[in-house]
């Protein structure tokens, strides 16, 4: 029986820290000039760079050097007049070199800051979360151990490996140490990745998709007894694909650590991997001897001397900050903080602004994806942006209730049907024939049945009770299956009740 | 016998009519194959491969395309040097049989010029040593005596000239690898400034400071192949973007009167050789009758050089040579089943490479460590500051710098096989060139008294300056042949007098 969350906080404070690497939307490689298209055939976007072939020397991307600067501004950034890269020296087989090209003691871009939101039962509440450094790396190949039961290196037969992303350009956003948090830790992670997200993908310099691997999050967490200044051991959890995932290995953690030390035992300072079906964390490679990385600056590489007007003009082109953007939809659709907390929070604000953009009403749009749809994605254990239904079903769902061609009932069945893959609102429509009873006659008929076998109801609503009509408007709709305006049944009725 | 002549003079011949490059070329594979089997400066020889680049370079002749000056020339490439699909192995076992898939800039360039490529030389494994008995392919014998080291890294390419193999070679620099076996061979060779020529397809031992460099039999052939082989390069990022200097009008020009020539104090007297220092003096008093005017200068921290050289060679070689694991080309050892890529990669690289280069790498990971970083690395890299300023100020005073090459002539095959450091005090005079990236030549001063074999004398430039060498070179090196009254590898007392 594992320890309970609010026992683990009512005794330790958690201290949180987030390294996130994201894979820049760069046309060609950090060092080369070889494609990035994610899912290439294996070894097929490769040249003597990035294989590290004896004698090739890197170039570096300037493309990628202005992404890492524009991320540096959009996160408060200071960005450095001279910085250089490093070779972080270590044997893996699929890093070509045995070193990754990376940045060590003198990153691009240092000391900014991220303020994120999260809604809590105390309400709205806003975290800054300090970052330490923004800088550039190369990402290594992709290692596919055959085999053996696990997948892992130990117990394979044999291993593949894919150099398509030895040198994709990677940038890595380091948080300081992120205090204070307290029973929100888990939350403050969650909204600090997405916040984050958001910022690269208004930047557009990255498509961030976590179940790509194109932004990963490792967490650091550890805990401290309430009151002491002293940090505890860290451990560092990856392999974290999701917003949700992010949220869950941080609660996970605490909770493992707590268990730890509530029995006298040690936290290992250790890397570990997150599983998404369990939730849990495995034990990865132990980090007690710290690894001898032996840094030292690329010889084939000259410093980077940014420009200051240029790093100027890029700051002037910085777009919308997201913060400001959701401010902006929120008093453009009325919205109440509550409300535009929870859409955050089920990562549907971004689909629901484009189904607005599509001519949904933004009060219905908001309905339909925090609701039916929202419902579906949990009971799927998604997000409702993983579902197959897009903002342009929605819009159109949305115009046809409007229109009265679709009852709210009817619409929460084509939802259903387009998410289960039975085409777009039209087809789903047309092949279910779904369609609003709408024909007086055949009304009229359903409440005279309804009349006829609820007399007494009848009599009241005569009698000028009006709300008891609901039983008979209730009795007609059961009967046309649903398909019928329920506005129209009331009008229809009240008119042959005299009222 | 037109493979006595100079590349020059070949070219003119050429031109003439008087004979073809395939006629030229067909010559110097014939001395290969009669003479190489005892000098052995060749690893891999392209007959097919030559004649064919040279029955082209006859066909453009004819056609009347406008050819470079040393188009048709037969070359020797270190085998350092990458040339798609001809193997390079870099001296080392490691690379045994490894043909790469591209060419190096410098091949490029020679292909561009129409230069005739006979085939790679030998060299100390991975540029490590000065005597190229740290190849494993066995060493190569200078021509002058057979039992004595041609010099090294490059003994190869210097031994190939002296042997009328080859009238023009490449060779690598890193600390004296291009002069000092053009000074033990009686030849002449010349180490750009750091940049001026692409690195790009040279198999990197120490990126900050290889550099690849002409070998000849006179100061204008290395400059006319200097020329073809300078220039920004935009696949190496550490290459200078500014025009070549006017290298081949210098080696025409050849006067000093003038000229301020600057005579290292600190490179002269103790550990040098009688007739070294001597043939040296008398070169100063040549120049001197030239007009030009001899200056002393105190280079105070070159004492240092030799220590700092050997950190910071040794780290970015431990750092280069990792990627040499067995995944991707070149041997692979122990690889059955069961057996972890990690060890596969410990007895690939415990096979492959020889005791120099191990020793290298061992001392590099050491220098690099965490904990001996700042001690060893960080005080390497501040000498190489304090070498440069050295130079810097010695420069105020002088336009060009002087001392012997190398402090003695060439030693027997096997006498400092076991002493690392009587070995590597053979470049206490060419290192400092390297650790400040400026440029350096070694041209013949003569014969000493002790053992009638050929000493260097060495001219030292500022950065970018390279012309200077080609100037002074020529001066000296004509009022040497009126003294001499015939080149000085007429005297090649053993192999070479059977030509
Ligand atoms: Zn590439």
């Amino acid at each position: 029986m594992s320890l309970k969350y609010e026992d683990v906080i009512a005794k330790y404070e958690p201290v949180l820290g987030l390294e996130v690497h994201v894979e820049l939307g760069t046309a060609s490689k950090m060092f080369c000039g070889c494609n990035t298209i994610f899912g290439a055939e294996p070894n097929t976007q490769t040249c003597p760079v990035c294989l590290g072939l004896p004698g090739a020397l890197p170039v570096v991307n300037e493309k990628a050097i202005e992404y890492t600067i524009m991320i540096g501004l959009a996160l408060n950034c200071s960005i450095a007049p001279f910085s250089r890269f490093a070779r972080k020296n270590y044997f893996y087989p699929d890093m070509p070199k045995n070193f990754q090209t990376s940045q060590y003691d003198e990153p691009i871009c240092i000391n900014g800051f991220l303020d994120v939101e999260i809604d809590t039962d105390e309400g709205i509440k806003k975290f800054r979360v300090e970052i330490e450094r923004v800088h550039m790396e190369e990402d290594t190949g992709k290692s596919l151990h055959m085999g053996g039961a696990t997948g892992r290196i130990h117990g394979a037969d044999y291993s593949l490996l894919d150099y398509n992303r030895a040198g994709i350009p990677l940038v890595e956003i380091v948080t300081k140490i992120v205090p204070g948090t307290g029973k929100y830790a888990p939350e403050v992670a969650r909204a600090y990745v997405a916040e984050l997200r958001d910022i690269l993908r208004s930047l557009n310099v990255s498509d961030v998709k976590m179940e790509q691997g194109s932004l990963r999050c490792d967490a650091n967490v550890s805990l401290r007894l309430i009151g002491s200044d002293v940090l505890g051991t860290r451990s560092e959890t990856k392999n974290v694909n999701s917003l949700r995932s992010v949220e869950r290995a941080v609660r996970g953690e605490m909770i493992r650590h707590a268990e730890l030390l509530n029995k006298g035992e040690r936290v290992v300072q250790e890397t570990r991997h997150f599983q998404e079906d369990t939730g849990l964390t495995r034990s990865g490679r132990s980090k007690e001897q710290a690894e001898d990385y032996r840094y030292f600056p690329e010889p084939d590489l000259v410093p980077i001397v940014p420009d200051a007007t240029w790093i100027e003009t890029l700051r002037a082109a910085l777009p919308e900050k997201p913060s400001t953007h959701r401010k902006r939809l929120q008093e453009a659709w009325s919205v109440p903080d509550k409300e535009m907390a929870s859409m955050i929070n089920a990562d549907v604000l971004e689909i629901v602004e484009a189904t607005v953009n599509l001519g949904a009403d933004p009060a219905k749009a908001r309905g339909w994806w925090l609701g039916e749809i929202a419902r579906i994605a949990n009971e799927k254990d998604v997000t409702a942006a993983d579902l197959p239904i897009t903002p342009k079903d929605v819009a159109e769902i949305v115009a046809l209730v409007a229109a009265g061609e679709l009852t709210d009932k009817l619409a929460r069945q084509v939802i259903e049907a387009v998410i289960a893959g039975e085409g777009r609102p039209s087809e789903v429509i047309e092949t279910r024939g779904i369609k609003v009873v709408s024909d007086d006659g055949a009304l009229m008929a359903a409440i005279e049945k309804a009349i006829a076998a609820q007399p007494e109801v009848a009599e009241k609503v005569r009698g000028g009770n009006l709300p008891a009509a609901g039983a008979l408007i209730g009795a007609v709709m059961k009967e046309t299956e649903g398909q019928a305006d329920a506005a129209k049944v009331r009008e229809l009725l009240l008119k042959h009740l005299g009222q | 016998m037109i493979i006595k002549r100079n590349a020059a003079d070949m070219a003119a011949a050429l031109a003439s009519g008087e004979t073809t490059s395939v006629a030229l070329t067909q010559a110097h594979l014939d001395r290969i194959a009669e003479v190489d089997k005892e000098v052995h400066a060749f690893l891999h020889v392209d007959s097919e491969g030559a004649l064919a680049q040279a029955a082209l370079a006859d066909k453009k002749r004819a056609a009347g395309e406008k050819l470079s000056p040393l188009a048709g020339i037969p070359l020797a490439l270190k085998d350092v040097m990458v040339q798609k699909g001809i193997p390079t192995t870099c001296g080392s076992k490691m690379l045994e049989g490894w043909r790469p898939p591209y060419d190096s800039t410098v091949v490029s360039k020679l292909r561009a010029a129409d230069v005739v490529i006979l085939g790679k030389t030998n060299m100390d494994e991975f540029a490590m040593g000065s005597s190229t008995e740290n190849s494993a392919y066995g060493p190569t014998h200078n021509p002058w005596d057979l039992s004595r080291i041609p010099g090294g890294s490059g003994g190869g390419s210097s031994a190939s000239l002296a042997a009328f193999e080859a009238p023009l070679a490449i060779g690598t620099d890193t600390g004296g690898s291009i002069r000092q076996p053009a000074a033990v061979t009686g030849t002449v060779g010349v180490k750009p400034t750091y940049g001026g020529v692409s690195r790009y397809g040279l198999v990197a031992f120490s990126s900050s400071l290889d550099q690849a460099g002409p070998c000849a039999r006179t100061v204008l052939d290395a400059a006319l192949l200097h020329e073809v082989i300078a220039g920004h390069d935009p696949k190496d990022s550490t290459s200078i973007n500014a025009p070549v200097p006017a290298i081949v009008a210098a080696a025409k020009n050849g006067n000093v009167k003038g000229l301020k020539i600057g005579v290292i104090k600190e490179l002269q007297g103790e550990g040098y050789q009688a007739g070294v220092l001597n043939r040296f003096n008398e070169s100063l008093e040549l120049l001197a009758g030239l007009g030009a005017e001899i200056v002393e200068v105190s280079c105070p921290y070159f004492e240092y050089a030799l220590a700092a050289y050997y950190l910071i060679a040794p780290s970015e070689c431990s750092s280069n040579l990792a990627r040499f694991d067995a995944m991707r080309y070149g041997i692979r050892v122990g690889d059955a089943s069961g057996v972890s890529a990690e060890e596969v990669m410990n007895l690939t690289r415990e096979v492959g490479f020889g005791r120099e280069v191990k020793r290298r790498i061992i001392l590099g990971t050491y220098a690099l460590s965490s904990g001996y970083y700042d001690a060893y690395y960080g005080s390497a890299q501040k000498v190489r500051t304090l070498i440069k300023q050295d130079f810097d100020n010695a420069f105020l005073k002088a336009d060009v710098l002087v001392s012997p090459t190398a402090p003695t002539t060439a030693f027997k095959i096997g006498e400092k096989a076991d002493d690392p450091i009587a070995m590597y005090l053979n470049d206490i005079a060419t290192i400092p060139v390297n650790m400040a990236g400026i440029c350096g030549m070694s041209l013949p001063s003569g014969l000493a008294e002790e053992d009638n074999l050929p000493t260097g004398f060495q001219i030292m430039a500022p950065a970018m300056k390279d012309d200077r060498l080609y100037n002074v070179g020529a001066a000296l090196e004509a009022a040497l042949l009126s003294k001499w009254g015939a080149p000085i590898l007429s005297h090649v007392s053993g192999l070479g007098a059977r030509a």
